[in-house]
């Protein structure tokens, strides 16, 4: 059997499996509707969060980018897990005790206003669009390169997939899928990493032989005897500036995420939320002190297997006839020379698309056929979980927020439905076009995504909570402010690719870059909604004790700590 | 329980709880700066000359470090505030007992 069909078969069992837990926790929903995931054990719940924030971001571009980064790939690592110590201690408990079903929710009746939910709402679409396309890409990628088609064509199949899956698992207690996609995705991401560790380093652990062996030093000599920055050294792709914004933006934009906020108002108690949060970060380190490694030695295996061979050669070795065929991989013999000069300068011939790392890792190593198809399986069902939780959220925001709330009060179940069935495909085809046309990597799509939700959303739900005077203008200016900042020098900054421009119409905001500009629209975001909400009214009475109560401790001689439940 | 009355705000008893849990979020955030954005960004360049384990101390803080002191913040919010829940059953069983 060929790589192909070893992969294809695969992915088709591992769909298969997603679409009958998809089923069979359907069929026990009905027999208890809306408790359904509150009986969830916590290390499952955690799985599924992590399942649902691990996305083709995570597990296709991080090690990619990690690996052209070096030392800056930081912003990626501790980005996106220091974030999570901003949920779990700042917002999960507390939107946890409030218990309402979206962020738009909280947002619309902590500020007693529907032009508040309605700004909330659009906040968390324009959010989740962007992040769609991350994983739309990712999908696309994998296609292409399995079934060998045009990553057109392989963006256009994971729609269809990714519509068929959201539509299934539209319904609650999607958790279950998520948990085992969770599984999936860590044993596709770790069996590879394990056996090239071993391979290089002699270190079958390869979160301990990033450090416990010489493979980072040994990198590091190779780069510069290329030509290329030194692997271990910081701030030599981005500016110290850069890297300190896009870190910060990359966290407060992981606390706002809708999508992941929503997870926590499934638990069945605020110590659960907790607990719940414990669990998802250790199953989410697992991949993130792992990614580091595969990084640096994906980095080696791709310098040393093609670096200075005669270009012939390189291109008949499987692996790179094979993605050159997606066009994510191409040379370019500039002097003529026949050889592959891979440098860090002009006369660079190898173009390479950081996407592909991850997933031609294991060929470049010649690990097993499986494993090549297992990490195929993965990248997969890192794109799905999280794609459905997303495409839901946004459902949501639509149907929910912003058309029964306030449009339709009246609105029957039916014409919900209706309305989130037409927002799914629409979601779904804008989704597909910018996944076609990025403005980057799937993981700097991403990361789009989460300077919009830092400028936005993070602000006002933690004022939310932690300032019982902040009132519904001084969110709604402060929210507004931070969006029209964020998009406005996105817009700017990434013209050429998003508008198509000659040139930039700005290089960066005062040096700081499309990726980190999030930061200040949230600082700008803070400043407003003070400024205007200690020159406007004060929140009425009921919404101060309504902030007393989320804040109150949720103790009584029923719950877990009083029958002395440990965990 | 005796919580009851919802027009009443905070009590003495949760008014301490909430300022022992911003107290423990405070200190556990003071942290999270200081390794993630000190250790692995501001002084990157200081302490990547020097060595820990065949890599630089920030390099292996940024990569590696920094994720598993995430890891120990989250758990430590979790039992801490296990603890605090119990601490603040036990005072209002005490209370319960003298007033009833």
């Amino acid at each position: 059997m060929s790589v192909e069909a070893i992969t294809i078969t695969l992915v088709i069992i591992t769909f298969a499996i997603y679409t009958g837990i998809g089923w069979w926790s359907r069929v026990r929903d009905t027999s208890n509707f809306y408790v359904a995931g509150q009986n969830v054990p916590t290390v499952a719940n955690g799985a599924a969060i992590a399942a649902d924030w691990m996305s083709a971001a995570s597990f296709i571009s991080m090690a990619g980018l990690v690996a052209f980064l070096g030392y800056d790939g930081t912003i990626y690592l501790m980005g996106w897990t220091g974030g999570y110590v901003l949920l779990a201690l700042l917002l999960a408990p507390y939107l946890r005790k409030f218990g309402k079903f979206t962020v738009p929710d909280f947002i619309g009746d902590r500020f007693y206003s529907s032009n508040a939910r309605a700004v909330a709402a659009i906040a968390t679409i324009f959010i989740s669009l962007t992040y769609i396309s991350g994983q739309m890409r990712g999908v696309g990628i994998v296609f292409s390169r399995y079934l060998q088609v045009d990553i057109i064509v392989g963006v256009l199949i994971g729609m269809a997939i990714v519509g068929f899956f959201a539509l299934l698992g539209g319904m609650k207690g999607v958790t279950w899928t998520q948990a085992i996609q969770y599984f999936v995705i860590i044993i596709a991401f770790l069996i590879p990493a394990f056996a090239i560790s071993y391979q290089l380093t002699g270190n079958p652990v390869p979160q301990l032989a990033l450090t416990g062996s010489d493979i980072v030093d040994r990198l590091g000599q190779i780069q510069v005897d290329l030509g290329m920055t030194e692997y271990m050294a910081p701030f030599t792709d981005l500016s110290l500036l850069n890297v300190f914004m896009i870190t910060l933006a990359l966290m407060a934009g992981t606390a706002g995420l809708p999508h992941v906020i929503v997870r926590f108002y499934t638990v069945k108690s605020v110590r659960a939320a907790r607990w719940s949060a414990v669990w998802a970060i250790v199953f989410i380190a697992l991949l993130y002190l792992t990614a580091p490694a595969v990084g640096a030695f994906a980095k080696y295996n791709l310098i040393d297997s093609i670096a200075n061979k005669p270009i012939e050669e390189v291109e008949n070795i499987s692996w790179v006839e094979k993605w050159e065929t997606t066009g994510l991989l191409q040379f370019d013999d500039k002097n003529g020379d026949g050889m592959v000069n891979f440098t860090g300068g002009e006369d660079n011939e190898v173009v390479i698309d950081g996407d592909i790392i991850v997933l031609s890792t294991p060929e470049v190593a010649n690990l097993a056929p499986f494993i090549i198809a297992l990490v195929a399986a993965g990248g997969l069902a890192a794109a799905l979980s999280t794609a459905s939780g997303l495409l839901i959220t946004m459902t949501s925001a639509v149907s929910h927020d912003i058309y029964y709330r306030i449009f339709n009060k009246e609105a029957s179940e039916k014409q919900r439905l209706r309305v989130g069935r037409i927002t799914l495909l629409v979601a779904l085809l804008i989704a597909a076009y910018v996944g076609i046309n990025p403005p980057g990597f799937a993981g700097e799509v991403v990361a789009l995504a989460f300077g919009l939700g830092a400028a936005s959303l993070f602000p006002v739900i933690l004022l939310g909570i932690f300032d019982k005077r902040m009132n519904k203008e001084g969110a709604i200016a402060g929210i507004l402010t931070g969006l029209i900042f964020t998009l406005a020098m996105i817009g700017m900054i990434l013209s050429q690719s998003i508008f198509g421009t000659d040139e930039a119409i700005i290089d960066s905001f005062f040096g700081i870059n499309a990726q980190g500009v999030g930061v200040v629209g949230m600082v700008l975001n803070f400043i407003v909604s003070f400024i205007v909400s200690r020159n406007t009214a004060a929140p009425p009475v009921e919404i101060q004790q309504l902030i007393e109560e989320v804040r109150a401790p949720e103790v009584d001689d029923d719950s877990e700590i009083a029958a002395g439940k440990e965990e | 329980m005796e919580k009851s009355d919802a027009n009443k705000m905070l009590d003495d008893k949760q008014e301490r709880y909430w300022k022992k849990n911003v107290r423990l979020i405070s200190s556990l955030l003071a942290i999270w700066a200081i390794v993630g954005f000190g250790g692995g960004i501001l002084f990157a360049e200081p302490l990547s000359n020097v060595s820990f384990f065949g890599v630089s101390v920030s390099y292996w803080i940024a990569q590696q470090g920094a994720i598993l002191v995430f890891i120990l913040l989250i758990l430590t919010y979790a039992v801490r505030m296990d603890k605090l829940d119990k601490e603040y059953l036990e005072e209002t069983k005490k209370e319960d007992k003298k007033t009833g």
